[in-house]
């Protein structure tokens, strides 16, 4: 069933084709925006933060592909279940008998999917053609491996993501208005996930904090992972961080749904 | 109602426009009276307003962390840009920046409302919603901007002091021309209203750095294209005394009030096509 909802939710968005253009359009101008300045910074410090010229450029470029893909400047999803608790018709869907956890993520996960095929891919193909883009390199059984580890890594990035906008959109049983928590969320999940700038550029205290928290398996560890920056060990760290951080977070969301639907009154009338 | 239309009507063409701002002044106070009805809530969205428009300039500073210059601008030059781009940028999205919502109006169909108001539908739309709470971005940016002032040490003259005044007036124009012009293409196209975004704050983000950072080919487009370069970076290059990189007539570097008057009129025209052209939805 979940699988059904994830495809039905993957048709959904992909009906809004002017939307999805428009942010295209908006992601690739940002890209190319962005990659000028990294020129200008790399051009200076030649393998800063560990990266080259042009695996600087690819991390700009993965960055303006998984922004829209990991819903980082909105809630992808779950801004409906947002809507739900704010009009209460999440009510209704505590009736159902389905786990709505699951639910939501089998509803983004068809959202990501489409994001995946529009707004990933196509800013990618353009700054490939634009600038020299970084993929995967050695030979061919270590590159598929690096594709493989990346598409784990996709996987475990939108989970942690995913249950972080959980709990933000579950704030709505306290909270009246969102606006402040979502922009607390988009600046520190920006920062620190390392989408402004890779968390290696980071002062050492802002880098030991940003490794501390959950952002950097949204972000930072998925572009690292395809961009070869691990060995093989390092590589099934990084996973291992991305899931432990996957679990913890559910883990979290379900224990504050829990406490959450306490606060639900159903009106009778 | 049909008497203050036909009264309106009959006035020379200033009363319109002296009646078009004293509507937009009613209902911006009308907002802010709302707005400051829940003080926390304001306070809190300012000040996020104000951290997240101040984030961008703590990735500028992480960048000089690791070099002396930019593009070859130092830190104080860099900042002067980032200030005069968030300061023009913000004022004019305090003005007029509700209006990237006219795409979300356009679908429900709430636009035939204001159309049939006696008050000019450009002075209700602009004024609607607005949020006091983005002055954030322009405290912000002018704390920034002063910090680099005073890091720069210009010597003022006379005409410095003017072309000054003048970079923060016509660039505020420029991007409120950009709001008003992309908001009238959500006429046309009501779905792909987020293209405006690269255009407002994209060219922002672009204007922060400087134009020796991008291909040449680019900055020629926001000098003949979209008029951007008019807004800091032209200006800049005289009152910082720098080079142009695209070696333009250094008459350019005054021109600012002609490219703010041309995107006025640009802006004023697509709004009247769009306007005339909106078909309602019919529900």
């Amino acid at each position: 069933m979940y699988a059904a909802v994830c495809v039905r939710s993957f048709r959904r968005y992909s009906t809004y084709r002017a939307a999805t253009w428009a942010r295209v359009f908006t992601n690739t101008v940002f890209g190319f925006i962005l990659t000028y300045t990294y020129i200008a910074l790399w051009h200076v410090r030649p393998h800063l933060g560990g990266y080259d010229l042009s695996a600087a450029i690819t991390y700009v470029w993965i960055g303006q592909g998984l922004l829209s893909l990991l819903a980082v400047g909105d809630l992808g999803a779950l801004a409906d279940l947002q809507t739900r608790i704010a009009n209460g018709d999440v009510a209704v869907d505590l009736f159902r008998p389905v786990d709505q956890q699951r639910w939501w993520l089998a509803v983004d996960a068809g959202r990501a999917g489409y994001q995946l095929l529009t707004n990933a891919l196509v800013p990618m193909l353009v700054g490939g053609l634009a600038f020299h883009l970084r993929l995967p390199q050695g030979p061919a059984l270590e590159a598929a491996a690096s594709w493989a580890a990346t598409a784990v890594a996709l996987v475990l990035a939108l989970v942690v993501s995913y249950a972080l906008r959980y709990l933000v959109a579950l704030t709505g049983f306290w909270l009246l208005d969102l606006r402040g928590i979502q922009l607390v969320y988009y600046l520190t999940s920006c920062f620190f996930g390392g989408f402004f700038l890779p968390v290696t550029v980071f002062p050492p205290v802002l880098e030991t904090v940003a490794r501390a928290l959950p952002f950097i398996a949204v972000f930072q560890v998925p572009a690292d992972v395809f961009l070869q920056h691990y060995d093989a060990v390092g590589t099934l760290g990084a996973l291992g961080v991305q899931l432990g951080w996957a679990v913890v977070l559910l883990g979290l969301g379900r224990l504050v749904q829990s406490r959450a639907v306490l606060k639900v009154v159903v009106q009778g009338g | 109602m049909a008497e203050a239309r036909f009264g309106a009507r009959t006035r020379p063409a200033r009363w319109d426009v002296v009646h078009a701002v004293r509507c937009y002044g009613h209902i911006v106070r009308m907002w802010i009276r709302a707005a400051l009805a829940y003080p926390a809530s304001f306070w809190m969205t300012m000040a996020g307003n104000l951290a997240a428009s101040g984030m961008d300039f703590v990735v500028i500073v992480v960048m000089f962390l690791h070099t002396r210059a930019l593009g070859g601008w130092s830190l104080p030059q860099v900042a002067f840009l980032y200030g005069t781009s968030g300061l023009t940028l913000g004022l004019a999205d305090v003005f007029v920046g509700s209006m990237d919502q006219l795409g979300v109006r356009v679908r429900e169909g709430s636009v035939d409302t204001v159309l049939v108001r006696p008050v000019p539908a450009l002075a209700q739309l602009a004024g609607d919603r607005f949020a006091l709470r983005r002055i954030g971005r322009v405290l912000q940016s002018g704390a920034v901007l002063t910090w680099s002032l005073l890091r720069l040490d210009l010597s003022w003259t006379p005409l410095k002091v003017l072309v000054f005044a003048s970079l923060v007036l016509c660039g505020t124009v420029i991007f409120g021309s950009v709001f008003v012009g992309g908001s009238a293409c959500h006429f046309f196209m009501a779905d792909a209203a987020e293209v405006q975004n690269s255009f407002t704050y994209g060219g922002a983000t672009m204007l922060q750095y400087p134009p020796t950072v991008y291909a040449r080919d680019i900055v020629r487009g926001t000098v003949f294209g979209v008029p951007l370069a008019f807004v800091n970076w032209l200006p800049a290059l005289y009152l910082l005394g720098r080079d142009d990189p695209l070696g333009l007539p250094s008459w350019f570097r005054f021109a600012s009030p002609v490219a703010a008057l041309l995107c006025a009129t640009g802006a004023g025209l697509l709004w009247r096509t769009g306007v005339r052209s909106y078909r309602s939805t019919g529900s």
